[in-house]
């Protein structure tokens, strides 16, 4: 046998047995480098009668690349299997629970606020904010009821001081935006409101929202359109809406709305007191006098006003069974609307 | 207001279906809340004889009686006291089944055997048949009731009552004569006014009558009645229909007047006439005298109190409540009957002043027809001398100032501009007519009306019209969209909505509550003590009695309520109004908009992979940095310590922003947390709205292409020097190319010596047009230890 023979088998055998790169490295060097065993016996071929030497000269060349391919095969192997290592080595249980800060959520209230607003803000209203604490003329007064109106009755107003109250609803944001700007208007004012009244279906605070348009050419078909709009859009339902007759001081006509018990889908149940319409909000065409009262021309423009509770809503929408519970603040209540 | 279908059938000459009322009524604007029947459900009692009623050999209260049904004679065994041979009364027969208010089964009349006699059915109470909330006896039949006919037919028992819940502007509708006109409209019937003939006197007795408060009260009948019988006892009919409309029956002549109260909507009083003195004098109260009411409440009026006084003082809260001493008792042999229309301004209100509402304020407040009280005085005299007899003397009228009479004018083409649907003028002459208003005139377009005196809510055109959509049905009115043109909005770029700023803290794991804005005084002086709250002047409850100046007590209160629900772990926030008032003369009440934060117990929920450190001040600081955020491009952003009552001495900084403080956040104050039994340590923060949303629009810089330079800076300081301070020193210090400068890190430890803390900083540069050399960034950093040398003492560490 041959020491080209020799070398090379020595050499693949211990390819095959290197354990990682840098023995391989370290085979390259001793056989194929520069001082290499391999490459030494190409240095020794002066020595060989010179028609030997193309022969032997090719025998270890071809040693050479022999020794080469077995090295970079095993360098593919040796990174594969390394691969593979770290990927056996690295696995994960994915069913552990990721790592990260908890969920949290806007409060039912927000939440359905933010969504009447958007329905309203698609149509061109504008959202508009005031005082909660409210002066006796923009809460009552500039909305057509004076001091002994019994309609006063109905407001179980908080005060704070003679002529200063909890504003009751948010109808006077609608005079606000009126005295400081000029028809038309289109705008939706969602706040808190007080009355003294605290049992079982009432709270001393609560939500509402209330809609104002005032335009040259509003009439109450607009509105029954408008109302009867949102509510199936707030819903996605094709609710029945109804309006019947009511009073508000602050508006001529005014109506009631009605709609179809979301919860029975009509048939009468608990919530809708077997009647299968629940009553949902209140609204009508503004009355010429607090138009006046906010300074724009009565003849020229009307319009209408609605009001809903924000409460309700989020109750029937969310299917929530105590007005109480939206302000325990119960983070296991609070939660389920995240 | 309550009526019954049976009672609309009498005066309109025609049945109803108790369905299609309701609807009506309801939809005509008069909601119907409730309907019920009028007794319960039972069969086969009939009116029946009492023929005979001996006493029960074996039993002391019972009776053995026998009654006849108009075909055959029972013996029954019965205790009632009043059972009597020759009394007519409702008898259950065997096989008769009485039902009850209860959702129970109906009770079944049997062959029964009491104390060994045979008993062949039941003679019934009031309270039995559903009647009477409680009877101590036999209802007693009228002596010609026809023996053997069905009780339910012979009491028209098949009858509902409907209960209305009527808006403050229909005062008129709180009468039956104002619902038949109603319902007259809705049906196309003709309505048909009370008759009753003036009713002649007979002895020619008067009292006198003055009003000295003319503009309160525009009208005062009184007449006298003399020798009734108050003995006497109001008829089965009227007793049932004071039942079937929710009031008892007292007396005969308080009968009447209720009677009267619910089929014209006419208060009346009745006074003992030996009670009174001199004469009646309609005036205000002058503040010093005091009534005894007829519920026993003594009451003071006050100067604005309209009352009915005699010559020895106040007899009425004129329109509310009559007095005890003047009031008809069972000695009273004369009565003065009172028949007054009071203007509703000098009602309003009053009655809730004192605490009462009465029938009579509540119709009073909302306005009763001026054109009513003869009508009315005809017609309680007519049904008194029917009852309890008597003399009656002629009728003193005395007026005030008249109620001045209404025209209201329409212009056609109004009415489809309101309601989008036009009208021809027959249609809303129709309408209106049917609903007593008088057509004056009719040009082209206008059309001009007299306004009935009973209907004190139509005043302008827009009632009218709205009366015309009411009788037409709402439902019948056309359904549009209002149009407008397509403008686009304005959006301010550098206006940041709340709504971004709370879905960031949502994202940062807060959870949004809502609190009431008013707090208990104790809790809010614990957290902010200046300045002064505002009060309610009528809390619903002492704990919820002034006006919060913070957010952080409602944040606490609602930390407590979820930590005794077993949470250990609370991330919330709210934002809303605070109300602050100002200090000094004016009081004027500042309400600004808020945002708050509360953190508390671990950091994040418990995970597998590690324990979980508890939050600290610099988790929450982290999260109002990232508040901040917003608008850090347009203002400086800094912390400086701070102090708040609510917070932790040494742990508490106020965010400035250009300068200005626009909140605080920090540590809990360690004696709050003890005083609030709260275990772990509490981090809470709160801003004010306004300057977080004012941020600004991008602005571009170019982006340099040349390489980063950075050096790390280590140093010994004292422990109280700010590393703030430190970085503002660098920043300054480091050159227009310093790109950032950050704290790597900082701690204590023995081998820096007492007092003493490592502070290391890494500084970067780059120059937007070339590469920076060593010796610049050298250069840089020699001059930065210097500063921090001279500044903070600082030693640089190797």
């Amino acid at each position: 046998m041959s020491e080209v023979q020799n070398l090379t088998e020595t050499a693949l055998k211990e390819i095959a047995e290197a354990a990682d790169e840098r023995a391989l490295d370290q085979l390259r060097v001793d056989y194929l480098g520069k001082k290499g065993q391999l490459t030494g016996l190409l240095k020794s071929l002066g020595k060989l009668p010179p028609e030997e030497r193309p022969v032997a000269g090719e025998k270890i060349n071809l040693a050479k690349k022999e020794v080469q391919q077995a090295i970079d095969q095993q360098r593919e192997q040796l990174i594969e299997k390394a691969l593979a290592d770290q990927l056996a080595a690295e696995t994960v249980d994915v069913s552990l629970p990721g790592r990260r800060q908890s969920t949290a959520g806007l409060h039912p209230v927000t939440r359905t606020i933010d969504r009447i607003q958007r329905l309203f803000e698609s149509a061109g209203y504008e959202v508009a904010e005031g005082p909660e604490i409210e002066d006796d003329y923009h809460n009552f007064e500039a909305l057509n009821i004076p001091g002994h109106h019994p309609a006063r009755a109905m407001h179980d107003t908080f005060y704070v001081q003679p002529g200063t109250v909890l504003r009751t609803h948010t109808s006077p944001v609608q005079i606000r935006t009126m005295e400081n700007s000029k028809p038309p208007f289109r705008m939706i004012c969602p706040g808190r409101v007080y009355r003294c009244d605290s049992d079982l279906t009432h709270t001393p605070m609560f939500h509402q929202i209330e809609g104002l348009l005032i335009d040259e050419n509003v009439s109450f078909a607009d509105l029954k359109g408008t109302l009867e709009d949102f509510l199936r859009t707030f819903f996605e339902a094709d609710l029945a809406v109804r309006f019947r007759p009511s009073y508000f001081p602050f508006t001529e006509p005014s109506a009631e709305v009605d709609m179809s018990c979301v919860m029975c889908e009509g048939k009468g149940c608990r919530v809708c007191k077997q009647t299968g319409w629940i009553e949902i909000l209140g609204c009508g065409m503004v009355h010429p006098n607090v138009l006046e009262a906010a300074g724009v021309d009565s003849d020229k423009y009307r319009g209408f006003a609605f009001g809903l509770g924000v409460e309700r809503m989020a109750m029937l929408r969310y299917g929530v069974n105590d007005l109480r519970l939206f302000f325990e603040n119960d983070l296991k209540f609070l939660k389920q609307f995240n | 207001m309550r009526f019954t279908k049976q009672w609309m059938t009498e005066w309109l000459g025609q049945p109803f279906d108790t369905e299609t009322l309701v609807r009506q009524l309801t939809m005509a604007g008069l909601e119907v809340d409730e309907v019920g029947n009028v007794a319960f459900d039972f069969s086969d009692v009939v009116v029946a004889e009492v023929l005979d009623a001996v006493q029960h050999p074996d039993a002391d209260k019972l009776r053995v009686c026998q009654v006849n049904d108009g075909e055959s004679q029972f013996q029954v065994v019965c205790g009632a006291p009043n059972v009597r041979p020759g009394l007519k009364v409702p008898f259950a027969r065997i096989g008769a089944e009485l039902g009850n208010d209860k959702d129970e089964k109906p009770f079944r009349i049997k062959k029964a055997k009491l104390r060994g006699v045979e008993s062949f059915g039941m003679l019934c109470s009031a309270e039995e048949l559903g009647l009477a909330e409680s009877s101590d006896g036999l209802l007693e039949l009228a002596a010609d009731a026809p023996v053997g006919q069905n009780v339910r037919q012979y009491l028209e028992l098949d009858d509902q009552y409907l209960e209305l819940d009527l808006t403050p502007n229909r005062g008129d509708c709180l009468s039956m004569r104002g619902l038949a006109r109603e319902v007259s409209v809705l049906n196309s019937l003709t309505y048909q006014d009370v008759e009753q003939s003036a009713v002649v006197n007979s002895v020619a007795d008067t009292f006198p009558i003055q009003i000295d408060a003319p503009e309160s009260c525009h009208r005062y009948l009184g007449r006298v009645i003399k020798g009734i019988n108050i003995k006497a006892e109001s008829p089965l009919w009227m007793q049932e229909k004071l039942r079937r409309c929710g009031l008892r029956s007292i007396d005969p002549v308080v009968d009447v007047t209720n009677f009267v109260l619910l089929e014209l909507g006419q208060p009346m009083h009745a006074f003992d006439l030996d009670e009174l003195h001199g004469g009646i004098n309609v005036r205000h109260a002058n503040g010093k005298e005091s009534l005894t009411l007829l519920d026993g409440k003594v009451v003071t009026p006050e100067s604005d109190t309209l009352l009915i006084t005699d010559a020895e003082g106040p007899l009425a809260l004129a329109g509310i409540m009559g007095g005890e001493s003047s009031a008809v008792s069972q000695g009273t042999q004369d009565v003065f009957l009172e028949c007054a229309c009071f203007n509703p301004l000098a009602i309003a209100g009053k009655a809730r002043k004192y605490g009462l509402h009465t029938d009579s304020s509540h119709r009073y407040e909302r306005g009763v027809d001026p054109e009513l009280q003869t009508l009315a005085m005809e017609r309680a005299t007519a049904l008194l001398l029917e009852i309890v007899g008597g003399e009656p003397g002629p009728v003193i009228e005395v007026s005030g100032d008249e109620v001045p009479t209404r025209t209201v004018s329409l212009k056609t083409g109004n009415v489809e501009r309101l309601l989008g649907k036009a009208f021809n003028a027959d249609e809303i002459i129709q309408v209106l007519t049917g609903l007593g208003v008088k057509l004056l005139d009719h040009t082209q377009d206008q059309l001009s009306f007299a306004i009935p005196s009973y209907r004190y809510d139509l005043s302008i055109e827009a009632d009218l019209i709205e009366e015309l959509a009411r009788i037409y049905g709402y439902e019948n009115m056309p359904v549009c969209r209002p149009t407008a043109p397509m403008r686009l909005q304005p959006q301010p770029e550098g206006q940041l909505p709340l709504q971004r700023i709370r879905s960031r803290l949502v994202d940062l794991g807060y959870q949004q509550v809502i609190t009431y804005s008013f707090v208990s005084p104790e809790l809010q002086k614990s957290v902010q003590p200046q300045p002064e709250p505002v009060a309610l002047q009528n809390p619903i409850s002492s704990d919820m009695s002034v006006m919060r100046t913070s957010l952080l007590p409602g944040l606490l209160s609602t930390l407590q309520y979820n930590v005794n629900r077993q949470q250990n772990r609370v991330r919330i926030f709210e934002n809303g109004q605070v109300f602050l008032k100002e200090s000094g003369a004016s009081g004027e009440i500042r309400q600004p908009d808020r945002l708050a934060g509360l953190v508390y117990g671990p950091r994040t929920d418990k995970h597998w992979s590690a324990p979980v450190a508890k939050a600290d001040f610099f988790d929450v600081k982290g999260d109002v940095e990232s508040l901040l955020d917003f608008i850090s491009d347009r203002a400086e952003v800094t912390f400086i310590k701070g102090e708040h009552p609510a917070m932790h001495a040494g742990q508490c900084a106020n965010v400035m922003l250009d300068g200005e403080c626009i909140g605080q956040l920090g540590k809990l104050n360690p004696r709050l947390q003890r005083e609030l039994d709260i275990a772990d340590a509490v981090y809470i923060f709160e801003l004010t709205i306004g300057p977080l949303l004012a941020t600004s629009i991008p602005s571009f810089r170019p982006i340099s292409r040349f390489p980063e330079s950075s050096r790390d800076l280590a140093c010994v300081v004292d422990r109280s020097v700010e590393v703030g301070n430190m970085v503002k020193t660098l920043t300054e210090l480091a050159g227009d190319d310093v790109t950032d400068v950050r704290v790597l890190d900082v701690f204590e430890s023995d081998k820096l010596g007492q007092g003493k803390k490592s502070v290391a900083l890494g500084l970067t540069w780059q120059h937007p047009s070339r590469t920076l050399g060593d010796d610049e960034i050298n250069a840089i950093i020699n001059r930065c230890v210097k500063g921090l040398e001279e500044s903070f003492n600082a030693e640089l560490r190797n």
